[in-house]
């Protein structure tokens, strides 16, 4: 054998790639619909009437099924964020950027949107947002429908409102 | 996208597709014998009972102590000899080849333990325990296991 140096890889890449076929279920489908038509479904619990978005089809708490539509407007408080500036690949937002926990007024539970046409460091929490949709013919049945939130200019929410969803 | 029945309460369905493009840290004993495939080589490293063991493990599988230090490696292959094997008649998409081949455990000439990799054979009845198979080696290779696209019988290309 040669005592030539020998070469030391130090990384390789191990891609992992799934293709599959993604079923939402019953309860967030009706979700997806109503975001095709540009509006934002809720579903009530049929034992506590939390309203949940996006649903899932049962209550999280009870275990009851959600059936009866809530209207959930596309306007809500930021309780919580986080400042990205660290890029990540498939994702290809302008950094920095941020990403909240949204209480849409007319619902129990929060989601997750990314908050922009403001300054990140002016993002704060109660801070009030709207959503921005895409062009109505561009709709389709995915979170992507809506662009983004953006600030509403309205007075910041009262921590007492949303302080059970942080 | 929704299924063809219309039905309100229906799910939805759409395609999916994940992928985690990670890359690994693989140390310096892994990284020598890919750092081997690179350059069309089998880097092996002897064990404290005298086993030649290929790919190269960090720790010696009797005692525990790290192998892979200076004086403890050796070159095997590249001919070898199919130990076990099993056919893959429908390949899947991810799959090494896209025909029919055999996953196999091959023993380098030199080498104590089996290596799995892919034989590529014109079918089935082509395979046998025991047949000896040579690696083909990919044109551009990288330092990855994939620089070799398989084994053939011994003699063909």
């Amino acid at each position: 054998m040669s005592d030539a140096p020998k070469e030391i890889v130090k990384r390789i890449e191990t891609p992992i790639h799934l293709t599959f076929q993604f079923t939402p279920g019953v309860g967030a489908s009706r979700f997806l619909r109503g975001i095709a038509e540009g509006r934002i479904l809720g579903l009530r619990c049929t034992q506590c009437a939390k309203v949940y978005v996006s649903p899932r089809g049962s209550c999280p708490k009870c275990g009851a099924p959600t059936l009866d539509e809530a209207k959930v407007t596309d306007r809500g408080t930021i309780t919580s964020f986080s400042i990205v500036r660290v890029p990540s690949e498939g994702i290809d937002i302008e950094l920095p950027f941020v990403c909240a926990s949204i209480l849409l007024d007319g619902a129990d539970n929060t989601f997750y949107h990314v908050i922009r046409e403001v300054p990140v460091e002016d993002v704060r929490m109660g801070m009030r947002v709207e959503a921005v949709w895409v062009p109505r013919e561009e709709l389709r049945a995915s979170l992507e429908s809506i662009r983004h939130f953006k600030p509403t200019g309205e007075p910041d929410a009262p921590f007492d409102s949303y302080k059970e969803h942080l | 996208m929704t299924r063809s029945s219309g039905v309100g309460a229906a799910s939805m369905w759409a395609p999916y597709d994940l992928e985690y493009p990670y890359k690994r840290s693989v140390g310096p004993v892994l990284g020598r014998f890919f750092g081997g495939l690179k350059n069309r080589r089998f880097e092996a490293v002897r064990a404290s009972d005298g086993r030649v063991i290929c790919p190269p493990p960090e720790a010696d599988p009797v005692t525990g102590e790290a192998l892979g230090g200076e004086g403890g490696w050796t070159e095997v292959g590249p001919g070898g000899v199919v130990t076990s094997w099993s056919w893959v008649p429908s390949p899947r998409p991810k799959h090494p080849l896209q025909k029919p081949f055999a996953w196999a455990l091959i023993q380098l000439d030199g080498a104590s333990t089996a290596l799995l990799h892919v034989v590529d054979a014109s079918g089935e009845s082509a395979m046998k325990t025991g047949m000896r198979v040579a690696p083909r080696w990919r044109d551009a290779t990288v330092g990855d296991i994939r620089d070799v696209e398989c084994f053939v019988t011994e003699g063909t290309r």
